[in-house]
């Protein structure tokens, strides 16, 4: 079963060529998928639509083995599948690091006793324990990015879908990270433009070409 | 937005809280918040001028304590007082009494001038303990305890979110500044100069709206249910107690004098 099944996807805004025309896409159970396109080829909008966050004009979505169609469906789907997005100050918004953790956490339902585990635990996990109690807006680019994938991890996810996340990065933090990432058991759906760094975290590459998703070629 | 900072400096840093604030700096936020309010409530009520100068004399102990440097805190306090110097200029002139002596017709009277100075006192007084009590603490730390005190959850986050994005906010406006300036714009007084800095807000407004947006994304993929949940415990250790004991003391001399010299 795949976790991820897109069918035909359309999305266009008025008065423009179609950004995706009939998009397809699977991602299966532990593969490392990378995805790779143009400048406003529709990659980032792609993934906004695996997580509901954005509605296709046309086609279906299925998220381990369900259609998913209206909003409700997708609240599952946004626990199962963790999105890590382009500007890491979209995504720390809490105050201090760790209650960025622990706020989707504590969503789910979880104590607050129980969240401070998972944020201690990951943190430790991550080497970042440092970080625990620093304020998010005073946190470099590098330890942003460690740390937006803290709080995405802290949900437990299944599919990890990365959305450029070497921006910003320098060469220490860019090890550091493809060093966590490797580690993971998830399966991964990577956009970027950096070919070394897809070449270290993915297995195979599909490409999106008028507004297609293709296999990867010259 | 960005010249009332210096050329290194970042938005809410200059605050003070990033020093080592002396004694202040340890006392739980909770007590110096409310520390600060009822001082503010006690000075408010004090009429009798010698009071007053006592009560300005504890804020500068205050000051003393916190380890503030001392120049750039009094500046900061300068600056309140320029919004309220023509209401004090103006009161000798508009309160009747016993007059002093008279410019161009008006008539500046003794009890005029006195109500000025009661009213110069009490700001000034106010504003030193507020920026001493509670401007030495970190921001963040100031909306755990506005939390903790049981202030609207929906105002807390509301100071949340803006500490936290005032400098996303300044340094996309420094951006699109610069981006400006590198292809020769330098402001006058025309059409031009007025567009471009309406281009340049209503860009930033734009922006704005549009990280909002995806802050809001962020939030749903993690699965926000309507409810920030704020982490920060806060505990009453004994030289908490011990500070309000000694500033509940000195209240209670500001008021206990009040009474005697009125």
């Amino acid at each position: 079963m795949a976790l991820i099944e897109l069918e035909d996807i359309h999305i266009s805004y008025p008065g423009q060529p179609a950004i995706l025309a009939g998009a397809a896409l699977q991602l299966l159970p532990g593969q490392r998928l990378s995805l790779t396109g143009p400048n406003g080829s529709g990659k980032s909008t792609l993934l906004r639509v695996i997580l509901g966050l954005q509605a296709p004009q046309r086609g279906t979505i299925r998220a381990f083995g369900q259609p998913r169609t209206q909003e409700p469906d997708f609240h599952e789907v946004r626990r199962r599948i963790g999105l890590v997005f382009q500007d890491a100050d979209d995504q720390l918004f809490c105050p201090t690091v760790a209650e960025d953790i622990a706020f989707g956490p504590l969503n789910l339902g979880k104590s607050k006793s129980e969240a401070l585990e998972i944020v201690d635990r990951l943190l430790s996990d991550l080497r970042l324990t440092h970080l625990r109690d620093r304020i998010t807006h005073k946190l470099s680019g590098g330890e942003k990015r460690l740390v937006t994938l803290a709080t995405v991890l802290a949900m437990e996810p299944e599919v990890l879908l990365l959305d450029e996340p070497t921006n910003a990065l320098d060469v220490k933090n860019e090890a550091r990270l493809i060093e966590i990432l490797q580690g993971l058991p998830q399966a991964i759906l990577l956009v970027s433009h950096s070919a070394a760094f897809r070449a270290q975290i993915t297995t195979a590459e599909v490409e999106i070409r008028e507004g297609l998703v293709r296999p990867a070629g010259p | 937005m960005a010249h009332a900072l210096g050329q290194n400096e970042k938005t809410l840093t200059e605050t003070g809280a990033l020093r080592v604030s002396g004694r202040i700096g340890s006392v739980d936020p909770r007590v110096r918040i409310l520390a600060a309010i009822s001082f503010g409530i006690v000075v408010v009520g004090l009429s009798s001028l010698m009071t007053l100068s006592v009560a300005l004399g504890l804020s500068m102990g205050l000051l003393l304590l916190s380890r503030l440097p001392l120049r750039p805190t009094l500046k900061r306090m300068a600056m309140m007082d320029s919004f309220i110097i023509f209401m004090l200029l103006l009161l000798p002139f508009t309160v009747p009494g016993d007059p002093i002596f008279t410019l161009w017709g008006a008539t500046a009277s003794w009890q005029g001038l006195w109500r000025g100075v009661e009213i110069a006192l009490t700001a000034n007084a106010v504003i030193l303990a507020l920026m001493t009590l509670v401007g030495t603490m970190e921001p963040v730390t100031l909306g755990h305890a506005l939390h903790k005190l049981r202030m609207p959850e929906t105002l807390v986050h509301l100071l949340m979110f803006t500490i936290r994005y005032i400098e996303v906010l300044r340094e996309e406006y420094l951006r699109l500044r610069a981006a400006m300036k590198v292809r020769g714009f330098r402001p006058g007084t025309n059409w031009h100069t007025y567009r471009s800095f309406g281009y340049l807000v209503g860009m930033m407004l734009v922006r704005a709206i549009e990280r909002s947006e995806r802050i809001l994304q962020a939030m749903k993929c993690r699965g926000f249910s309507g409810r920030i949940h704020l982490l920060q415990d806060f505990a009453l250790t004994v030289a908490d107690r011990r500070f309000v004991a000694l500033f509940g003391g000195a209240l209670l001399l500001l008021i206990c004098l009040e009474i005697a010299w009125r």
